[in-house]
């Protein structure tokens, strides 16, 4: 039941848990790749305003170090915020993405250098063709750099404990007057239909009218057929509501 | 069974609260900054977070716990199981000076066949000029090599002392930038299985053959050794040494070494392919630095005796470091 997703990449840890990692596109790295290089770019020219000062003393050095500089710019941008952000950069963290080892590892120094280095390679012939054309094809949208240095670019947006309020309903339940029921009907759903119900319900404002009414009108008839709470509280409820009592039954009763 | 989320998220908040303080200061402050009791407690945290995230998995569908949790889980887990940071001091450098030469040793096989290649470019290049001079267009294809040797050296050798005044910094930065940036590019072709590299280390020597025996064949013989030898005597050997990390990059994609996979190959390589373009990069930089303020500078204002007495003890220091550099260590490291 539990298959990973095509576009995430899984981790199993020696105790044998599982956890996913939900693998960055092509098209979001690109453009976060665009704001990268925008970024490089207004750093130049704030540097180079810098340097046009050192040409009153000697030009000469001065455009040594406009040469020199351009060439560190452009790639300790990617080595040094990759390396000392964890495995971010300006437009990684604005698209909520990040640098990691494909084994769910600390990235090391040796892998940042590679695969910064390989853009050499990832860029050819112009604009990370060969790059964007091998990650489009990689199981995990590896460039050649990811590969040789054994990273993957995931989604990372921060996470917080979820508020209690989300989950919990407070409103009134009829089902709660027929406690015998109820509980047949916890022994008699199972754990993956109580999450399809539950999950129907977090999702239901984002469905379509008619979808929303035709999955609630399965459902309910599905929870109808495992239990039959008496007439007087279960027939004037909408579908939605009759699967909303079912679910609220269900999990209240949890452990 | 069927888990209450609210009771269970009430329950186990403060677990994860304290789990998540401690991950964010070993984040920050590295290993060093938790005391053993601390450790003890995270790597108890640790695994009641797993336990939580099974027991949910198992008896719940709560999307954002979960997500949450496996978020905590990750980075846990990326903190216990990856390597330690390294720390900064004299000795790491010492030990990264010594183990450039360690890492040219130990894959001494790659650099003899890039060796043999530049060899073999050079001798093609140099036949195909000697047999027919109109090649000499295609095979060095640059304005300033594509005149009479003769003429040029009377045009070096007539140049005023100070003609390089005002440009011998930025055509340093020059060289040393395009240099590195073709020696970054030679050692990550090895991507393409080596085809790549080994075809920009042919080209490389057949462009120097061509040169060597243009200059030969017009009796300059002398201003030629003196003009290359003191920077090339350190940057062709760069470019053999990026070519020697393309072809351990080759090696480690075309060849198994017994069962180990792909990845456990190039997780094996990485480490001496940064020691290699470190190396590489520095040695290009003072290339660029003795190409500019040395090698531009030609008889009567430079003896040529003076040239080639430099180029002949930088080449001879070069294959000292190669050779003997940190070979104690390397006993060392044998005898563990």
């Amino acid at each position: 039941m539990n298959q990973p997703r095509f576009n995430a990449l899984e981790i199993e840890t020696p105790e044998g848990i599982t956890f996913e990692y939900l693998l960055a596109s092509p098209l979001v790295r690109c453009m976060a790749l665009a704001i990268d290089y925008l970024t490089i770019a207004t750093l130049f020219l704030i540097i180079s305003a810098l340097i046009e000062i050192l040409g009153w003393i000697s030009v000469d050095i001065a455009t040594a170090f406009y040469i020199i500089f351009y060439f560190a710019l452009s790639i300790g941008y990617f080595l040094i915020l990759e390396f000392g952000w964890k495995g971010k950069t300006i437009g990684k963290k604005l698209f909520n993405l990040k640098v990691m080892d494909s084994r769910g590892f600390r990235l090391r120094l040796d892998q940042v250098v590679m695969r910064n280095l390989m853009r050499f390679v990832d860029s050819l012939p112009l604009f990370y063709c060969l790059g964007g054309v091998v990650s489009l094809i990689n199981r995990r949208s590896q460039r050649l750099g990811d590969i040789i240095a054994g990273t993957v670019v995931v989604r990372a947006p921060d996470r917080e404990i979820p508020k209690l309020s989300e989950i919990s309903d407070t409103e009134y339940n009829s089902f709660s007057e027929h406690p015998r029921m109820e509980a047949l009907l916890r022994e008699r759903v199972s754990p993956i239909q109580a999450k399809i119900a539950l999950q129907a319900l977090q999702r239901r404002d984002s469905l379509e009218p008619t979808a929303r009414i035709k999955l609630f009108a399965d459902l309910a008839a599905h929870f109808k057929a495992v239990v039959v709470f008496p007439g007087d509280s279960a027939d004037i409820l909408t579908d939605e509501q009759y699967v909303k009592n079912c679910v609220e039954s269900i999990f209240r009763g949890a452990k | 069974m069927i888990l209450d989320v609210e009771k269970f998220i009430r329950n186990r908040q403060r677990d994860w609260s304290r789990y998540e303080t401690l991950l964010g200061v070993l984040e920050e402050r590295g290993r060093k900054s938790l005391s053993l009791e601390e450790v003890v407690e995270f790597h108890g945290l640790y695994e009641k977070l797993g336990a939580d995230l099974v027991r949910l998995k198992a008896a719940a569908f709560e999307p954002a716990t979960r997500i949450y949790l496996e978020s905590l889980l990750a980075r846990g887990f990326g903190e216990l199981h990856g390597s330690r940071r390294a720390r900064f001091s004299w000795r790491t450098i010492s030990n990264t000076v010594a183990e450039f030469a360690r890492v040219v040793r130990r894959n001494s096989k790659s650099l003899g066949f890039c060796m043999a290649l530049f060899l073999l470019g050079g001798v093609f290049g140099g036949l195909s000029l000697a047999l027919d001079p109109d090649s000499k267009p295609t095979l060095m294809p640059f304005d300033h090599l594509l005149g009479s040797p003769n003429d040029r050296v009377d045009m070096e050798e007539s140049l005023d002392p100070d003609h390089m005044d005002g440009a011998k910094s930025r055509f340093s930065a020059q060289l040393m930038t395009h240099n590195t940036r073709v020696a970054i590019f030679t050692l990550t072709l090895g991507i393409t299985f080596g085809v790549g590299t080994c075809i920009l280390i042919f080209y490389n020597g057949i462009i120097i053959g061509a040169v060597v025996v243009d200059y030969i064949l017009a009796g300059e013989s002398i201003f030629l050794t003196g003009w290359l030898l003191p920077h090339g005597s350190v940057e062709i050997p760069a470019i053999l040494l990026a070519g020697q990390g393309g072809l351990i990059i080759a090696r480690a994609l075309l060849f198994a070494r017994g069962r180990m996979s792909l990845m456990a190959r190039l997780q094996d390589i990485r480490r001496d392919l940064v020691f290699l373009i470190g190396g590489i990069a520095v040695l290009l930089i003072w290339a660029g630095i003795v190409e500019s303020f040395f090698s531009q500078y030609h008889y009567p204002v430079l003896p040529y005796s003076v040239k080639i007495a430099f180029g002949v003890v930088q080449l001879l220091a070069v294959f000292a470091y190669v050779l003997f550099f940190g070979r104690k260590g390397e006993k060392a490291e044998a005898v563990q």
